[in-house]
């Protein structure tokens, strides 16, 4: 630590202060329901799987990688800064991903989004069936692992669909703002749904959390 | 088909591709052994999932893509055979990868590797174990979908430990001639190991099928 701040002292490009001394680790983030609260759309063991294993491996993981950048940024070794690359992505994607996945979701829906979301639905995209089909056309061509999502396009006003691969954040990945995603990692919903990607696609729209979105 | 035929004579241009009117379609090859006999390691729900729905679906989509690959050939629309890679790639290497995978397994697997395989194992990796444990390791390492492979390089005439995302295959995609394949797709396991892919893994070898691998390596040129 000590070693950090005088690098910083004496280079001044990077802020070294607050990023090794004080920084806390990534937690995971509590469920805003019980496990079983999505059934009959995600069945209970796959929820807990989902976010006390999965989920919870991206956060450790996570902390792991930030650790070995805080000890690579100190000692000025810039070729493992870059080769950290992946894991950061990888872990600190997954962990963000996961993040606005629980709180899209909530149990037995919310019902049509209202208000400005709903204008702007229909004003980007004709409707709100229609919006729901593109993203659903879209999330279940992902090839492998990846994400869907309905993005905000802060530069041109607009919302977008798009998709991701792996564990690739939305926003440093395409620059736009997540709003709702559909996770389609086969453990997102292959105990229940098998290979039918798209019935699990189809139904999580039953569970989403439009006042989260808004 | 026919049409196809006389553009090419028209037009004067040398296509790459041979445009037979008898391609035939890529089948799903049947398995060697009943969906039940790689258990305890791989459950016969996955088996059947993995072959009867997951497999044959990239048959199907593979058959689907080439029929639009040889109309936009026949069409001269360049824009189009490339925008099909992505398709081609997927479902073909899909296919590519499960044949290889079904025939490298075997109930109960071969026991040890011998003969030019198990030598070149000892000379590349230093013994068999140490082999599983670097193709246990970055097999295991793979973010998201994709396979880990025991291959061959024909050139430097050495065995090698790669890994591939989604449904790479792994000669187009490294050169490396493929031995051993190990699909770390959570369909591949899910239902059975959970997220616990290590688990996996580690079984997994015990209903490799060596002779197999062994005449992939002799098919490839490796003594």
């Amino acid at each position: 630590m000590l070693a950090a701040k005088q690098i910083a002292l004496r280079s001044a490009r990077l802020p070294l202060t607050s990023f090794a001394a004080n920084r806390k680790k990534h937690t995971l983030p509590d469920l805003p329901y019980d496990y079983n609260a999505l059934e009959p759309v995600i069945s209970a063991e796959i929820m807990q799987l989902h976010h006390s294993k999965h989920h919870a491996t991206y956060v450790n993981n996570l902390n792991l990688a930030e650790e070995k950048l805080g000890d690579a940024v100190a000692k000025n070794d810039v070729s493992t800064v870059i080769g950290l690359h992946g894991a950061l992505k990888f872990n600190g994607g997954g962990h963000l991903n996961h993040s606005i996945f629980w709180q899209n979701l909530c149990p037995g829906g919310s019902g049509d989004p209202s208000g400005e979301l709903a204008e702007l639905i229909t004003r980007d995209f004709g409707s709100f069936q229609a919006m729901k089909d593109k993203l659903s056309a879209s999330t279940v061509a992902v090839q492998g692992s990846g994400w869907g999502w309905l993005g905000y396009n802060k530069g041109s006003g607009k919302l977008q669909i798009a998709t991701c691969a792996n564990q690739d954040p939305l926003e440093a990945t395409t620059g736009l703002v997540p709003l709702f995603g559909i996770d389609v990692w086969e453990h997102a919903y292959y105990l229940q749904y098998k290979n039918v990607r798209p019935d699990y696609v189809k139904a999580i729209f039953e569970i989403a959390n439009w006042n989260d979105v808004a």
